[in-house]
């Protein structure tokens, strides 16, 4: 081989592995990749905003629906060139993407986190902003305090509250000769109806979460329903576990004579919010409790025939009982600069919450929504005021196109329930460690519930003394 | 001008830089240089960079805090810590049980096999080539513990109830197991096809003029001369099994109650599941403890074992 060839040779070589390292090294620059959460501002001087839409499944219509909104604030923002990005809040993932810059510019954060995030230092400021849209004194204070740390800061909108609520399959409740418009009011009840339709069916009649916190949870809101509470907030930055409480107590035995007595729970005891949902979607579950707002998720995301739903209040017993709130927050990445964060409260605030509190902006969502086929009018909620919260109903009321009837046992009856917030400390590490209790239940019969609580309470004061 | 040297005359000389460049040190560097680069940037890098943050507290937005051997003494008193062994434990010693012989066995016989070897084979063969993550799916959908489900609707053909499969804390673990044989079982069968083309036919000749019978020629002559790939195979295995990962995490989660819960998943929840700021010192800590087993384990086996392997 001649010298010169060979110059060649290494000359390609040395100029394809400069391209490697160029590829490799110009995603991680912020300054060349306005998406990544550095400066946004393209060349033509708009800028560029990374906003979530939908979890990955949604339908089609759902883009449309965006589409149409995002059409709507670009003409009345021109400086402003929105980007949909497909979104789905995952704790586990959340703290890489933030760090590898792959978050949108604006999400939704669920209340149970809000809190620890803000402690990280993983949501942005936005406590002027608050202020000069005129917010502060209009929001919910309990669901304020959720994005608020000590020193008052704000981190974040809340945007939609739900109480927990109990689900059930009509067709199933018609075809255990059940009432599908008189739902079960009591636990004992919820626990008979569940019988018969597994007897009668050979469903599933009741069946809960179980797995990736969401075990705990569901657990906490049992609890909760039964006049229990899982923590006490001893109002110093400190907290007292109270697990092993009889509410807690009285959930787990209901989960095992349902499952061990009744064999009224179907044979899969590991749910999380996604895997329940498309159960219940599909016709396989009788009854299930979660957040009231899960119907658009249930119809968008999982396809459930909307004529099947049926929603009803948490039985409530015991001394003290309440029904466990959430909900979520548009918050903004705390990578994005300036002119990036502005523009990302004028989303937020045109997107999230004019339609709360401003007649034209709610009727024009509800439009958007329900020419797309989007459901219209599933029951949440204030985190505003409840009057408020009534009168945009009204505004709406033309476009809802959710079976509210099948829903009027929740509705009817929510604002006579006591909200309760979620445990503060260390939330998602004790509903982790709740998961195995509430499996241990549900895979062995002669689970000692006593001795698993002892240990869990034990554990859990252990987390929140760290 | 060109590059022609006499051998001989090249050995004598001194190794110098110029030398080195004149014998094409350069051009192997270059040609080279894509590949240290790649390695650099996308193993090297995250293994130096695993091991700083085992003694740092970090959620990788803030600064990163020097903490010593904080990670290390908090995962070493983590109750989670005796299970996730144990239970990694149990599935290697399932594995081992289960899917070491098979391959070996089905190896031997397929080699038999006058006619259709290659269909034999590509069918031994296909899981494989099926995406790990389909395949616990697809396995899913036939652990469905209702009555029927599949694998409960074939047992209830010859008279078994139905099983709960991964919703027992007792049956999880060897249901997985059975999946993981099932996927990794065609790479190892070809392998060990490979390995028995090396053996000299005139060993078995000589067996067969003997009178040998097909388990004698396998016990007494395929086995021996198959020593140093099962060796090799069975350290590969052992490794792949400390580190399992995929089955637990996609088909259980870690339960039922903690049952399937195996090392590498418990360094996955450190850094992940109760996330929000990740505590991300204790996995990478537990990850350098369990290379450093890995590591010490192999170089052991190898010392126990080099005088017995042929290679």
């Amino acid at each position: 081989m001649s010298i010169g060839r060979r110059t060649a040779a290494v000359g390609a070589t040395l100029a394809a592995s400069a391209m490697l390292v160029t590829a490799c090294s110009s995603d991680g620059d912020p300054d060349t990749t306005p998406t990544s959460g550095g400066s946004a501002e393209a060349a033509s001087g708009t800028i560029e905003l990374r906003v979530a839409t939908f979890p990955p499944g949604a339908d089609e219509a759902a883009y449309e629906a965006f589409a149409t909104q995002e059409a709507q604030f670009e003409e009345a923002n021109p400086d402003i060139d929105v980007i949909g990005v497909e979104y789905e809040w995952t704790g586990p993932t959340f703290a890489v993407q933030l760090a590898g810059g792959s978050l949108p510019d604006v999400f939704t954060v669920p209340f149970t986190d809000s809190k620890t995030l803000l402690e990280n230092g993983q949501l942005m400021d936005v406590t002027a902003e608050v202020d000069a849209l005129g917010y502060s004194d209009r929001f919910n204070p309990i669901i304020l305090d959720g994005v608020t740390d000590a020193d008052g800061n704000i981190f974040g909108f809340p945007r939609q509250a739900y109480a927990m609520g109990l689900h059930y399959n009509r067709d199933l409740f018609e075809a255990a000769g059940l009432d599908p418009d008189n739902p079960p009011a009591t636990w004992d009840e919820v626990r008979e109806a569940a019988k018969a339709i597994a007897d009668t069916t050979g469903k599933a009649g009741y069946s809960q979460m179980a797995i990736n916190n969401t075990g705990g949870w569901q657990l906490t809101a049992q609890t909760v329903s039964r006049g229990g509470r899982t923590q006490v907030d001893n109002g110093d930055g400190t907290y007292t576990s109270s697990i092993s409480n009889a509410g807690t107590k009285a959930t787990l035995e209901f989960l095992h004579d349902v499952k061990w007595e009744d064999n009224a729970f179907g044979a899969k005891v590991d749910l999380d919010w996604g895997t329940i949902n498309q159960e219940f979607a599909a016709g396989n579950l009788g009854m299930f409790t979660s957040g009231s707002d899960v119907y658009t998720a249930l119809v968008r995301d999982f396809g459930m025939d909307p004529d099947q739903y049926g929603l009803t209040v948490m039985p409530l017993e015991g001394d003290d009982p309440g029904t466990l709130g959430g909900g979520d927050i548009a918050v903004v990445s705390p990578t994005v600069d300036e002119s990036t964060k502005a523009a990302a409260v004028k989303w937020i605030d045109w997107y999230y919450m004019q339609k709360l509190m401003n007649e034209d902006a709610a009727k024009a969502d509800a439009q958007a929504l329900a020419d797309s086929g989007q459901a219209v009018g599933t029951p949440v909620l204030p985190v505003l005021s409840r009057e408020l919260y009534d009168e945009s109903q009204q505004w709406i009321a033309e476009f809802v196109n959710v079976p509210q009837e099948q829903m009027t046992p929740f509705t009817e009856n929510i604002w006579d329930q006591t909200p309760v917030g979620e445990p503060k400390g260390k939330t998602q590490e004790i509903y982790a460690l709740l998961d195995p209790v509430v499996q241990a239940v549900l895979t062995d019969e002669s689970a000692d519930i006593d001795a698993l609580l002892t240990q869990a309470d034990q554990d859990a004061q252990a987390l929140l003394d760290q | 001008m060109t590059t022609t040297q006499a051998p001989a005359a090249t050995a004598r000389r001194r190794r110098t830089p110029r030398t080195w460049v004149k014998n094409g040190g350069l051009t192997a560097l270059a040609f080279a240089l894509p590949m240290i680069l790649i390695f650099t940037v996308f193993s090297w890098g995250p293994i130096v960079r695993s091991v700083v943050m085992s003694f740092q507290k970090t959620n990788l937005l803030q600064p990163a805090e020097f903490v010593g051997f904080d990670n290390f003494i908090a995962v070493l008193n983590d109750p989670l810590l005796g299970t996730a062994v144990l239970n990694t434990l149990y599935f290697a010693a399932l594995a081992l049980v289960m899917g070491f012989p098979i391959p070996i066995l089905m190896a031997v016989l397929m080699s038999e096999v006058r006619r259709g070897k290659g269909i034999y084979s590509a069918l031994a063969y296909l899981p494989v080539v099926v995406p790990p993550v389909v395949a616990v799916l697809l396995w899913k959908v036939f652990y469905d513990a209702s009555p029927n489900g599949v694998l409960n609707t074939v047992l209830g053909w010859v008279g078994i109830g139905p099983q709960p499969w991964l919703q027992s804390q007792a049956q999880a673990m060897p249901s997985l197991v059975i999946e993981a044989t099932w996927a990794a079982a065609g790479g190892s069968i070809i392998i060990y096809l490979a390995a028995l083309l090396a053996v000299p036919p005139e060993l078995y000749d000589a067996a067969e003029v003997d009178g040998a019978s097909i388990w004698r020629k396998a016990w007494h002559v395929t086995l021996p001369q198959l020593r140093g790939v099962i060796f090799v195979m069975l350290i590969l295995q052992i490794l792949a099994t400390a580190q399992i990962f995929l089955e637990p995490f996609l088909f259980t989660g870690g339960g039922p109650v903690n049952s399937t819960t195996t090392v590498l998943l418990l360094i996955y929840r450190y850094a992940f599941q109760n996330s929000l700021g990740g505590n991300y010192g204790m996995a990478t800590a537990l990850s350098v403890m369990l290379a450093i087993f890995l590591a010490l384990l192999s170089w052991i086996y190898f010392r126990l074992t080099a005088r017995w392997s042929t290679s």
